[in-house]
């Protein structure tokens, strides 16, 4: 049972074992509420179907936009609805306890797309590309993963030259979600300085086309392709001004990251929320399977990891908002709860037994997807060690 | 157009329910709260009206401190103010006592038309519109399906039993209750979440509204509440069809003694 204690104040809906509802404001629990009444309307009933057919869900993008779902945590004069990053984060967690591939939709748009815009772009592409990419007219991808380089940025053999004009850029991106959706990709290129650098490309430009990337068993209901840039001119105004190394690049996957680790509690809690139901209707030797204490102790600790990882989600969207937070703190969440919600989907599926792999349930979906929210945005193993790095001062990768 | 939308915050219908002690109402500790589904209906009918005509749209409860939770969230959804009627004077009123609380706080104010939900989902009585509207003289439909707003007067789509309807044509100012399904209720945007904590929510008391013990004092009173006793039980007849004829002969003379 989801105990609730008598309180005055807004409760989130949905599980919350540990009370966290009274460290949360009234605006951070109608952004859970908006968003979880969202998923269970619009995400839930059309999940599956897209996830059998390897479908993006185009249909929910006009909504989610409408109600400020693109860039919610930046500032309202972009057209953006100025969340702070625990209503940003608890909308992370419900989008993903529908699907990782609605949560990466929005992370990709708002924290790979408009946040590098927002951060290290000049006031004029501000102006030209926030509200329309808030209002989902204009749909954004990140470009910084190659054939042959991912857990090291800083071996991208993409290349920007400059000229006369603008720059020329060569080279091919890879594991790209929303590519062949994107009106807009910002894309990471050496200089012939080898610095690195970032690009606003825009759909239609010559020399610039995507392929998508099929036959993937995890986040079926995301578009994931390649881009492939063949001497593309790009004007010099579409350079983002203030990117300069490797700095800017991972500057955003910090704020993907920190998405992350949030929306990853929500996918756990889908699969716990339907570990808890089955175990309490499915009767072997006479009784629920919920009875026998093998089962008890699947959904325990379940429920400790998750209420663990609420707290440190928590805690991280309070750091942020007092920019205090360390990116390798980051690292601890992204890693810690991501990880915790890849064996909470397992042992979902062990207590749904034959049918946990049928897609009547979320938790097979659930699970393929954590293949892959385990190893993108940095893989859990390069969390590992920027964490030991951390706490050593020695690093075990460079 | 200005109107104002009466809200009532009840037991989420999906709470497990425990009567309390002196079986006069349920326990609270363990519900979760929300706003009541058809009032849901009301307010979204009144911000739509909103966005065709303009004016203000004022939410408006009665309840423990907890209801002002249902006041922010219709804010956040884009009611521009909210009334808060809060005393302990106002625990267990009524429905004519409500009305009576409710006609004092709205009667000043000029509105072109007052909503409600058709009735509450936890004590289901529909009796606080009609008894509202007779306190300040308005006239009022019940169980509305369809508005749509003219100059000086509204055309209504009533439901009535049987799957008839009825339409009707009302002066302003009235009162409607709304019928769920009348539309699709909004969710809260981030930005009228955002919104929100800048609009007013103003609390009133008994005494501001110069409410007397006498005008809250209950006519109707609840004695007990409890789950119904189980009186009937199904019998199912084993045999062969002779035997189950047989034994069912039996009963219906015997028993039932309808033969």
């Amino acid at each position: 049972m989801n105990m609730k204690v008598r309180q005055m104040g807004m409760t989130v809906r949905g599980l919350d074992y540990a009370n966290i509802s009274i460290l949360l404001t009234d605006e951070e629990i109608l952004v859970q509420h908006t968003t979880r009444d969202f998923v269970e309307a619009e995400v839930l009933p059309v999940i599956t179907k897209h996830h059998r057919q390897a479908t993006f869900p185009h249909e929910l993008v006009s909504e989610m936009a409408a109600l400020g779902f693109l860039g919610s945590n930046l500032p309202a004069q972009y057209g953006c609805a100025n969340l702070n990053s625990v209503a940003h984060g608890l909308l992370c967690q419900e989008l993903e306890r529908g699907d990782s591939a609605v949560r990466s939709f929005v992370s990709v748009q708002t924290s790979l797309a408009m946040y590098p815009i927002y951060a290290l772009g000049s006031e004029e592409q501000k102006r030209k590309w926030l509200p329309a990419m808030a209002r989902g007219e204009v749909i954004g991808c990140f470009g910084l993963t190659e054939p042959d380089v991912g857990s090291n940025p800083q071996a991208i053999k993409t290349r920007a030259t400059k000229t006369e004009r603008g720059w020329r850029l060569s080279g091919t991106k890879m594991w790209i979600t929303n590519g062949s959706i994107a009106d807009i990709a910002i894309v990471w290129a050496k200089d012939d300085g080898d610095i690195i650098r970032g690009f606003i490309i825009e759909k239609g430009w010559d020399g610039f086309s995507t392929t998508d990337m099929h036959g993937k068993f995890s986040l079926r209901a995301s578009v994931t392709s390649e881009l492939i840039f063949d001497e593309v001119h790009v004007p010099e105004q579409s350079q983002l001004p203030k990117a300069e190394g490797l700095a800017g690049p991972l500057q955003c996957l910090n704020q993907a990251r920190y998405g992350i680790a949030w929306g990853s509690i929500g996918a756990a809690m889908a699969c716990y929320e339907a570990a808890l139901k089955y175990a309490g209707e499915r009767i072997q030797f006479g009784k629920p399977i919920a009875s026998f204490q093998l089962t008890q102790e699947k959904l325990v600790w379940m429920l400790s990891e998750i209420t663990k990882a609420q707290l440190l989600a928590l805690q991280l969207g309070r750091l942020k908002d007092r920019e205090l937070l360390r990116h390798q703190l980051v690292s601890l969440a992204k890693r810690n709860n991501v990880w915790m919600a890849r064996e909470c989907a397992r042992l979902s599926r062990e207590i749904h037994g034959a049918n946990g792999i049928i897609d009547d349930y979320p938790v097979m979906r659930h699970l393929m997807n954590l293949e892959s929210v385990y190893t993108y945005e940095g893989t859990h193993e390069m969390h590992t060690l920027i964490m030991g790095e951390d706490i050593t001062g020695i690093s075990a990768f460079e | 157009m200005n109107i104002c939308v009466l809200l009532k915050q009840v037991p989420d219908q999906g709470s497990v329910f425990t009567i309390d002690s002196d079986e006069t109402w349920v326990q609270e500790d363990n519900l979760v709260f929300t706003t009541n589904e058809s009032d849901n209906y009301a307010l979204e009918e009144a911000l739509l009206m909103k966005a065709s005509k303009g004016g203000e749209v004022v939410v408006c409860t009665l309840g423990p401190d907890r209801a002002s939770q249902t006041l922010k969230d219709a804010l956040a959804k884009g009611a521009d103010r909210a009334l808060f009627l809060r005393d302990d004077a106002f625990d267990r009123l009524d429905s004519l006592g409500a009305a009576r609380a409710f006609a004092a706080a709205l009667r000043d104010d000029s509105f072109d038309l007052i909503l409600c939900g058709l009735q509450a989902d936890d004590t289901g009585e529909g009796q606080l519109g009609p008894m509202l509207a007779e306190q300040l003289s308005l006239p009022h439909v019940t169980l509305v399906v369809q508005t749509e707003l003219l100059d000086g007067c509204i055309k209504i789509k009533q439901e009535l039993e049987g799957g008839w309807f009825r339409h009707l044509e009302a002066d302003l100012p009235a009162l409607l209750t709304i019928q769920s399904g009348i539309n699709k209720p909004r969710y809260a945007s981030l930005k009228g979440i955002m919104a929100m904590k800048r609009k007013e929510i103003k609390q009133v008391s008994a005494a501001d509204l110069s409410l007397t013990t006498g005008d809250l004092t209950p006519h109707q009173i609840l004695k007990r509440l409890y789950v119904p006793a189980k009186t009937k039980e199904t019998q199912f007849l084993e045999g062969s069809p002779d035997e189950v004829v047989a034994q069912l002969v039996e009963k219906l003379a015997n028993e039932a003694k309808v033969l």
